[in-house]
């Protein structure tokens, strides 16, 4: 297995404690998490990004033990294992389309892929020195999917990528994400909602508040 | 890409802001800057100028016009003396020398000092070209003035009466310039040098023209003059009851401190003054001015150490997104406080850079406006070791300014951050 979650529980201060759904993925593989607003989706997210830690449970990709994992090891394994794509691009706005590809080279220490040619692949090409807040909306969500490729990946998690975009841009966005995960070997997990992300991705987990 | 890079482009993406902070500061620095040249090259120059120089004796007056008349030649002289009783000073035993001096008249604002060679010996002048004078109406010039006037040895020009420019001319007779000094950045570069005989005869020569209608008697004595060589120690030598300005006098020995400006003060028309207490009193004076003016300095500089803070505080607000993106991929919290710390020692560092080229050039324009007097000899673009200081200061203020922002950055939560959309 390339990336297994198991019996993950987490609690919000003075909530009850959510438990969530295993994931197990191998390579290639891709997988929608589903549920309500508010059932713990992006918590969920957040726990196999590392980004919270969880109360019991783990998270392992590529043998490696994340939830183990603490302080600065865990920064930089993120930024070298884990691409992640969030609801709004949060590009950086004082870097223009290639200064943010290569923030993420950087802070991972990792040269992942060739950006002109990513840049090439995502429809971007004639973006790279644009600034980032010329870009329209679509735009934006590619660079910010650019950023999450930019190291080549185990695991690319997305929160909600499509929810602020147009029929075609979800589904140009959709068709990038599986294909760049494929093309990298990478493990693909989509938090969403959105109906026309189901179209395309089958396999999925729900979360349900208990 | 890197950490540097980054910053430059977060302090850049802010350019009213950046630019705001950085020349705040920079004012305040250059205050500093150039405060501190003047000081350090102001005082240096007063000493040097006034080196061997124990007493002045002049005209009563003020004491201090006395030395910054007798020494400087920045203020007017207190008035004339006659030389009878200056020769009686000479021959006491408590005075080792004694350099007599006739000032008064100016070339475009140089003055030109009548005085005998110890006085170019005083400061181990050394001639450029030609020769000291040996004549009257011969005259040495400063570095300074050969170099602003265009004259070389040679040439010749008419002085005018009084003290600063625009005084009506003396135009009976020229002086000759016979040789240039070497400049040594003390007050000779800015004087003209000649005897006292010189400046005796262009007041006579003024005063027979305009009473004799007859020239032929006044040639002769004109043409007599020339002939004539000047005292090259010691006194001049003459039978009229002549008159000399200040006295340049050197203790025989330590008592004489103590005896001999009461012996002139009680025991003549003269009244003495002692450059270096006088001095003292004129910084004592001045502090007053300076230590305001460095208040000011530092208030200014703290209100660029808090304006730094908050545009940085306040673009913290803006950049935790930025900042949990940046922790998302890959970075460190050390690396986000560091990030933060950059951004201010850059906006200092550049503020100092600044400052310091600010304060030189702004001493440079104070100079170049003021080229006769005692600024007109201070050099701008020598750098100072307490300047290094200056860079360290403004880096402190950087610091400080970046310790609360950057903390916040190290404490800012990812996953809050990130999911608060």
């Amino acid at each position: 297995m390339l990336f297994e979650s198991k019996n993950l529980k987490y609690s919000h201060p003075n909530q009850p404690s959510l438990s969530f759904p295993d994931i197990s993925l191998q390579q290639g593989e891709s997988m929608l998490v589903l549920g309500k607003s508010g059932s713990g989706k992006t918590t969920l997210l957040n726990l196999l990004a590392g980004l919270l830690l969880p109360e019991s449970g783990e998270v392992t990709l590529n043998q490696q033990n994340l939830s183990a994992m603490k302080g600065q090891k865990l920064d930089l394994f993120r930024g070298k294992e884990i691409g992640i794509v969030f609801q709004k691009p949060h590009l950086l706005a004082a870097l223009n389309v290639k200064e943010n590809l290569q923030m993420a080279h950087f802070f991972s220490k990792k040269k992942g892929q060739e950006l002109d040619q990513l840049l090439a692949e995502l429809g971007l090409s004639g973006k790279a020195n644009s600034s980032v807040l010329t870009l329209s909306e679509g735009e934006a969500q590619r660079v910010s999917i650019a950023r999450a490729l930019a190291t080549s990946p185990k695991l690319i998690l997305a929160d909600e990528p499509t929810s602020s975009l147009d029929d075609e841009n979800a589904n140009k966005v959709i068709q990038l994400l599986k294909t760049q995960a494929a093309k990298i070997g990478a493990a693909l997990i989509i938090v969403t909602h959105d109906q026309r992300v189901k179209t395309q991705i089958s396999n999925f987990v729900e979360v349900k508040p208990l | 890409m890197n950490l540097f890079k980054l910053s430059w482009k977060y302090l850049t993406f802010r350019p009213l802001s950046t630019g705001l902070n950085v020349l705040l500061l920079a004012l305040g620095l250059a205050i500093i800057t150039v405060l501190l040249l003047i000081q350090d090259q102001f005082e240096k120059k007063m000493n040097q100028d006034a080196v061997g120089i124990d007493l002045v004796v002049g005209a009563k007056g003020s004491p201090l016009q006395l030395i910054l008349a007798g020494v400087y030649h920045i203020d007017f002289p207190t008035g004339n003396i006659p030389m009878d009783e200056a020769q009686k000073l000479s021959r006491n035993r408590l005075v080792k020398n004694i350099i007599p001096m006739a000032l008064g008249d100016n070339y475009q604002g140089f003055r030109i000092v009548g005085t005998n060679h110890d006085y170019p010996g005083l400061y181990d002048a050394q001639l450029q070209n030609g020769q000291l004078w040996a004549k009257p109406y011969e005259v040495v010039l400063g570095a300074e003035v050969s170099e602003k006037s265009g004259y070389r040895v040679g040439d010749e020009f008419v002085g005018s009466h009084g003290i600063s420019v625009g005084s009506h001319e003396h135009d009976a007779h020229k002086f000759k310039v016979v040789g240039v000094l070497e400049r040594k950045g003390n007050v000779l570069d800015r004087l003209i040098l000649t005897s006292v005989e010189s400046i005796w005869f262009t007041h006579d020569e003024e005063g027979e023209t305009e009473l004799s209608d007859s020239t032929s008697n006044h040639t002769d004595h004109h043409e007599a003059h020339l002939q004539d060589s000047v005292a090259i120690k010691g006194f001049p030598k003459t039978d009229d009851s002549r008159e000399l300005t200040t006295l340049l006098v050197q203790y025989r020995n330590p008592m004489a401190a103590i005896q001999l400006p009461r012996i002139i003060n009680s025991g003549t028309s003269m009244q003495a003054a002692s450059p270096s207490f006088e001095m003292s009193r004129l910084f004592e004076l001045l502090g007053v001015g300076i230590t305001l003016l460095q208040g000011l300095a530092v208030v200014i500089i703290g209100i660029s150490g808090l304006g730094i803070f908050i545009a940085l505080y306040n673009s913290l607000k803006e950049r935790k997104y930025d900042l949990a993106i940046l922790r998302a991929i890959g970075a460190s919290r050390g690396q986000l406080l560091l990030l933060i710390f950059l951004e201010g020692i850059m906006l200092t560092l550049l503020g100092a850079i600044l400052g310091i080229l600010l304060g030189h050039s702004f001493l440079s324009v104070i100079i170049s406006q003021n080229e006769q007097g005692v600024v007109g000899s201070l050099q701008p673009w020598i750098f100072l070791k307490q300047e290094l200081w200056i860079v360290v200061y403004a880096l402190m203020v950087g610091v400080l300014a970046s310790i609360i922002p950057a903390i916040a950055a190290y404490q800012t939560s990812i996953a809050k951050q990130l999911t608060k959309a």
